[in-house]
C-alpha cells in the first residue's frame, strides 16, 4: 500500500461512491487548459464532421435544431480532481451520425485553438458522448469550453474537448494533443489510464 | 517510465515564505525532467487512505528535484508537506509528466514568463535551466505576488537578473515596498513588462485561473499570436490540493 506517512490522516471521505481510484472531490470546477481561451461568437461558430473524404457542416443553429439531451454527469479530472452530480444540456454524437455509414472504428475530435483529442467510436456512440451547449442552466463559461464542448464523462476530462469544432473520423487511432505529450491512449479513470 | 511510482528520499527543506517551502527529493536513479514539468505525490495515511496531488518541479538537481509547496488553508495534503514532512522522510513520487508546458534549452527565441503568486514554481524550472546552459535568448519574468514576504526564490532571482540575459520585474498586488506602488496587475502594466509580440516570444503563463485568463487575454489584445502562449492554471485546484 506504499510508504506510510504516520502524520497524514487525510482529510477527505474515504470510499465515497462514484469516487475512481487515486481522485479527489471537489466542489468548485477546476479549469485546466494548454493556451489563451479561444474566443468564438456563436454567429461565426461551425462544427465540421468528416467521414470519408465527405463532410458536413452545421452553424449554431442548425445545430439547435439537433435532439436534444439533458445529460448528469460525473466529471474526473487526470490531475486527480472529479466532481459529481453535474448538468448539461447537448447533442448526442449519435445524432451527428444519422445517415452515416462507415467502416471507421476511431474519430479525432478538433477544437477552435488547435487542440485535438482521439476517441474510439464505441466510447463515444450508443450514448456514451455529447457536444454540450449548456452547463447548469446557462452557456458554458468561455473557460470551460464554451459556446460548446465534447463530453464523454465515462473517460477522463482531457478527452471532453473544450471549444470543439469538428470530428474526423480515421481508419486507426491517432493519438491526440495530449496523447501524444505522455498522457493515455484512451483514459479510462476506472483503469487508472493516466500517463501512456 | 512515468507511470510507476517510485520511492523518494526527502534530503533537504527550505522555507520560502510563512506558507510555502521547497522540498529536495532524492531518487533511486537519475530522472531527466524537463523545465515546466510536474510530479505526482502519493501519501498514505496509517489507516491505507492515499491522496495523490500534482506539484510542479522548481529545478532539476544532480540527483533529483525539488519542488515547492504553497500551504492551502483547506487543503489536505500541502500543509503535511508544509508543516509536517521531516527530512529523512520518503514520499511516493511519479513523474516527471507532461511535454508542453515546457522549455526546451534547444528552443532559441526569447521567452516571457509570467507568475502569479506560487505559479511561479514552473517558471523558476525554466529560469534555472536558462541559467544553467548559459542559454544566448532573453529571458524575462513578470513575477505578480501579494507583497514582499510573499515572494519565492528572492535571493536566487536577484543573482539570476545579474545577467544580461535575464530580467525580472515584480508587481505587488496588495503590499509593496516603501515607494513603490501596490495593485494588481493590469493591462498597461503588462504591456510596459512584457516583451513585445512583435519579437515572437514565446509566453508561459502560470497561476490561478483568474490571473491566467486574465493575462492572457490582454496578451492577446497586445498582438500575441495565441500559439505562441502557453499557460498553466492551478487556481481551480480550489484550495484542496
Amino acid at each position: 500500500m506504499g510508504i506510510v506517512s504516520s502524520g497524514f490522516m487525510g482529510r477527505r471521505k474515504r470510499d465515497v461512491p462514484g469516487l475512481p481510484p487515486g481522485q479527489y472531490l471537489t466542489e468548485d470546477f477546476p479549469v485546466l487548459s494548454a493556451g489563451p481561451t479561444p474566443r468564438i461568437e456563436r454567429d461565426q461558430w461551425v462544427f465540421s464532421f468528416a467521414a470519408d473524404g465527405s463532410s458536413r457542416h452545421w452553424d449554431w443553429n442548425g445545430f439547435m435544431s439537433l435532439p436534444q439531451e439533458d445529460i448528469l454527469a460525473d466529471l474526473h479530472c487526470v490531475t486527480s480532481w472529479s466532481k459529481l452530480g453535474t448538468r448539461w444540456r447537448g447533442v448526442p454524437v449519435d445524432a451527428l451520425f444519422e445517415g452515416v455509414e462507415t467502416d471507421a472504428e476511431y474519430a479525432l475530435f478538433h477544437s477552435y485553438g488547435g487542440y485535438t483529442t482521439n476517441l474510439p467510436l464505441d466510447d463515444v456512440l450508443g450514448g456514451k458522448a455529447w457536444i454540450v451547449h449548456e452547463y447548469d442552466g446557462g452557456e458554458i463559461p468561455p473557460e470551460h469550453g464554451g459556446p460548446a464542448r465534447l463530453l464523454v464523462p465515462h473517460l477522463y476530462l482531457w478527452k471532453s474537448a473544450k471549444w470543439v469544432s469538428g470530428l474526423e473520423l480515421m481508419a486507426e487511432d491517432e493519438p491526440g494533443f495530449w496523447e501524444s505529450r505522455g498522457y493515455h491512449l484512451h483514459g479510462d479513470p476506472w483503469r487508472e489510464e493516466r500517463y501512456g | 517510465m512515468s507511470g510507476a511510482w517510485k520511492a523518494a528520499d526527502v534530503v533537504g527543506l527550505r522555507e520560502e515564505t510563512t506558507t510555502a517551502r521547497t522540498i529536495r527529493l532524492r531518487l533511486p536513479a537519475p530522472v531527466p525532467a524537463l523545465a515546466g514539468q510536474h510530479i505526482d505525490i502519493r501519501l498514505t495515511a496509517p489507516d491505507g487512505y492515499q491522496a495523490v496531488r500534482s506539484y510542479s518541479v522548481a529545478g532539476a538537481t544532480p540527483d533529483g528535484f525539488e519542488i515547492t509547496v504553497e500551504e492551502l488553508p483547506d487543503g489536505e495534503v500541502s500543509p503535511y508537506l508544509v508543516r509536517d514532512l521531516a527530512v529523512g522522510d520518503q514520499l511516493e513520487v511519479r513523474g516527471p509528466v507532461g511535454g508542453w508546458f515546457v522549455w526546451r534549452a534547444e528552443d532559441s527565441g526569447p521567452v516571457q514568463l509570467i507568475g502569479g503568486g506560487s505559479g511561479v514554481v514552473p517558471l523558476m524550472a525554466m529560469a534555472r535551466a536558462h541559467a544553467a546552459a548559459a542559454h544566448p535568448a532573453p529571458f524575462r519574468l513578470l513575477y505578480s505576488v501579494r507583497s514582499p514576504e510573499s515572494v519565492f526564490y528572492r535571493e536566487e532571482l536577484e543573482s539570476l537578473a545579474e545577467r544580461e540575459t535575464f530580467d525580472v520585474t515584480y508587481v505587488y498586488t496588495r503590499k509593496a515596498p516603501d515607494g513603490e506602488p501596490a495593485g494588481r496587475l493590469d493591462k498597461g502594466t503588462l504591456a510596459r513588462h512584457v516583451l513585445d509580440g512583435g519579437s515572437d516570444p514565446a509566453v508561459f503563463i502560470c497561476g490561478a485561473t483568474g490571473f491566467v485568463e486574465a493575462v492572457s487575454g490582454w496578451l492577446l489584445d497586445l498582438g500575441h499570436a495565441p500559439d505562441r502562449i502557453k499557460t498553466e492554471r492551478y487556481g481551480g485546484m480550489g484550495g484542496t490540493s
